[in-house]
């Protein structure tokens, strides 16, 4: 039974534009690779922290919303886990709400960007 | 009967505060769900130091009450909001 689900990781804020875009593109390729459908992603870009996260202050966020089997957030843990450009991860289920929301927030997002 | 009333003065007038009667601002906008990723809108919910205001003082129902400390949870491990954070506002 799929379900959504939708994942915040922080990119240390060493890492080139392109390398950024890499680790990301290596993590969509984990999910897709799991079976999982990607459905929106978002880069947030180098924010700054609310709190000094490994004696860094800022941090690249990214955004990864997808629909997919229980199994496979295990296996996206283990690969944020890995990877040591990831500074911070956080993969949190939708309920209905919460999907309701998100499809709001991407129509909202989108006006302003278009 | 009144008239021993009227000999008591107060040295400063009582202040009779206006009860507001607060309310459930989720109930009342039908909001479904608390958004951990926009730390603007939480920062209603703290105070200065960052801590979580208690239901007695922003009047919020228990239900949405634990949505919000939750969200305010996920949204300090993403370091959107600070643990200890001073003059927030």
């Amino acid at each position: 039974m799929k379900n959504r689900y939708e994942t915040v990781f922080i990119l240390t804020p060493v890492l080139s534009e392109a390398q950024a875009k890499e680790t990301v593109g290596k993590f969509i390729k984990v999910l897709t690779g799991a079976g999982a459908k990607v459905h929106h992603e978002e880069n947030w870009g180098l924010k700054k922290l609310a709190y000094p996260i490994q004696k860094k202050s800022t941090g690249f966020y990214n955004l990864l919303e997808f629909e997919a089997e229980g199994d496979v957030v295990s296996k996206l843990d283990i690969a944020f886990r890995r990877d040591e450009k990831v500074m911070r991860f956080l993969t949190v289920a939708l309920n209905k709400d919460a999907i309701a929301y998100a499809e709001s927030r991407r129509v909202r997002l989108k006006g302003t960007k278009a | 009967m009144s008239e021993n009333s009227s000999e008591i003065r107060y040295l400063t007038p009582p202040s009779i505060e206006v009860v507001k009667n607060k309310y459930c601002r989720f109930r009342k906008n039908r909001i479904k769900y608390i958004d951990y990723k926009d730390p603007n809108y939480l920062i209603h919910f703290v105070n200065e130091q960052g801590k979580i205001l208690p239901r007695r003082i922003t009047g919020t129902s228990l239900k949405y009450q634990r949505k919000v400390a939750q969200a305010i949870k996920r949204s300090r491990h993403l370091a959107l909001m600070p643990y200890v954070g001073d003059l927030l506002k």
